[in-house]
């Protein structure tokens, strides 16, 4: 079987078993809504203030949620010691993770987009006429948060205190994708709108890196 | 025995003897800075202890790559020792530069490029440091520890030019223009004695913590085998009776 054959049923096998309880979603979605709704109460933001600081909390509440969503990625195989069926299936061990990874990707994204137009009616932000561009840094920052969460998840689901571990070993890790994504994002919304090359490049970056380096080091990280 | 703790005991001696000599050149050797004076002297510290913590961390990543090639245990021990001693000396830097930056800037902290990624980096090998005590499994830590040190290493530069962009598009708060290229002679060979001085109690440390982690490897081991034994005695008193 090709390792994208099989990443492509371990992606449907993720949706599925997402979808028939959408706990993981329900609670992603909640989760960062609130993050939006207190940063109301804690710094009572003008819309120009919005504008500017609304960049760098939508990302902080996509990195929270992202890592707090990504932790059941492995951890949720456990419970009925699936991952040593799965490890035991005649494919490339990049193609379990691919699978997650994409599936984590589609999970997350999913949150993103539905918290998006709530916050650009909550404070006042129109995201309109850049639309196109924005998804474009939507989906090179939340594969970053994914490529790397979905390898720290199986680092953590082995260790104690997993559930804090998880958010200790990723948010350090994805400094350099927030400053890119926020940095990238409040340029879109300045005016007049501009992607700046320098930021994509960093978001590309980031994510070809990372991607390489989980496709080197899967055979160790799935072993036995 | 005997004669590897007395080889030891020389090597320390050696090493302070260097650092103490080290210490009398920024001290009194070098010549007074002309704006800062005295404060300025921090910097024979400050700035080789940060080079020693970055070759500390190089070698982790190397320790890391090496282990999970090989997967011989002494290149986790290396990986790990190394990452706390550049963590001892990333944290002189980070204390240093504080006490340097007080009196000259008038602020304890800012979020300049450099004292950023340098407190990113810390933040980093914490993590790696945690992560190893939090791992129960004595097989998965070396190889899990690695794959995260690994990813950690990797994000040194992507941290360093993400920062310094972001820095570049905003105003500095602190204003230490066009920092100075160009140093006195004799200060940089000061600083250059510092830097050898520091490197070698680097080394000595390495080398103790190195030790120190293939004994508790040691006792682990004998332990786990004591143990062993004791459940198989259980048994075979059970099978008697």
């Amino acid at each position: 079987m090709t390792t994208s054959r099989a990443a492509a049923i371990i992606l449907a096998k993720e949706l599925r078993a997402e979808f028939r309880t959408r706990e993981l979603l329900n609670t992603t979605i909640v989760f960062a809504l609130m993050v939006v709704v207190l940063f109301s109460f804690s710094f009572d933001p003008t819309s120009a203030e919005s504008r500017r600081y609304g960049p760098g909390l939508l990302w902080i509440a996509f990195l929270f949620a992202g890592s707090l969503m990504l932790h059941p990625s492995f951890a949720r195989e456990q419970a009925n010691d699936t991952l040593n069926a799965l490890r035991m299936a005649p494919v490339d061990p990049f193609a379990i993770l691919l699978g997650k990874t994409l599936a984590n990707f589609c999970f997350l994204l999913f949150a993103e987009l539905l918290l998006l137009p709530i916050f650009s009616v909550l404070y006042n932000v129109s995201f309109v006429g850049v639309l196109g561009r924005l998804l474009l840094v939507l989906v090179l920052g939340t594969l970053g948060i994914v490529i790397t969460g979905t390898v720290f998840s199986a680092v953590a689901a082995q260790a104690r205190m997993r559930e804090l571990l998880l958010p200790l070993l990723l948010l350090p890790v994805l400094t350099p994708l927030l400053i890119a994504a926020v940095e990238a994002t409040i340029g879109l919304l300045g005016d007049p709108p501009e992607l700046t090359r320098s930021w994509l490049a960093v978001l590309i970056g980031f994510d070809v890196v990372f991607l390489t380096a989980s496709w080197l080091l899967c055979d160790h990280l799935l072993e036995e | 025995m005997a004669a590897s703790s007395r080889g030891n005991l020389g090597a320390a001696l050696a090493v302070f003897a260097l650092l103490g000599f080290a210490c009398c050149a920024a001290l009194f050797i070098a010549p007074d800075e002309a704006t800062m004076h005295a404060i300025q002297r921090i910097f024979y510290f400050h700035v080789p202890s940060a080079w020693t913590a970055f070759v500390a961390f190089l070698i982790t990543f190397i320790a890391n790559i090496a282990y999970l090639v090989t997967r011989k245990p002494k290149w986790d021990w290396l990986g790990v020792s190394s990452a706390e001693v550049g963590l001892a000396f990333c944290t002189v830097v980070l204390v240093t530069g504080p006490i340097w930056a007080k009196p000259v800037w008038g602020i304890w902290w800012t979020w300049d490029a450099r004292l950023t990624s340098t407190f990113v980096l810390w933040l980093l090998y914490v993590s790696y440091l945690l992560l190893r005590t939090l791992l129960a499994d004595p097989e998965r830590r070396p190889v899990f520890s690695a794959i995260f040190g690994i990813f950690a290493y990797l994000d040194v530069p992507l941290v360093y030019f993400s920062i310094r962009l972001w820095r570049t598009q905003h105003p500095q708060p602190v204003i230490l223009g066009g920092s100075g290229s160009g140093i006195n002679a004799v200060m940089l060979r000061v600083l250059l004695l510092c830097w050898a001085a520091l490197t070698a109690l680097m080394i000595l440390l390495l080398r103790e913590r190195y030790r120190l982690e293939r004994m508790r490897h040691e006792t682990d081991e004998l332990r786990f085998e004591i143990e062993g034994r004791a459940a198989d005695r259980e048994m075979a008193g059970k099978g008697r009776g």
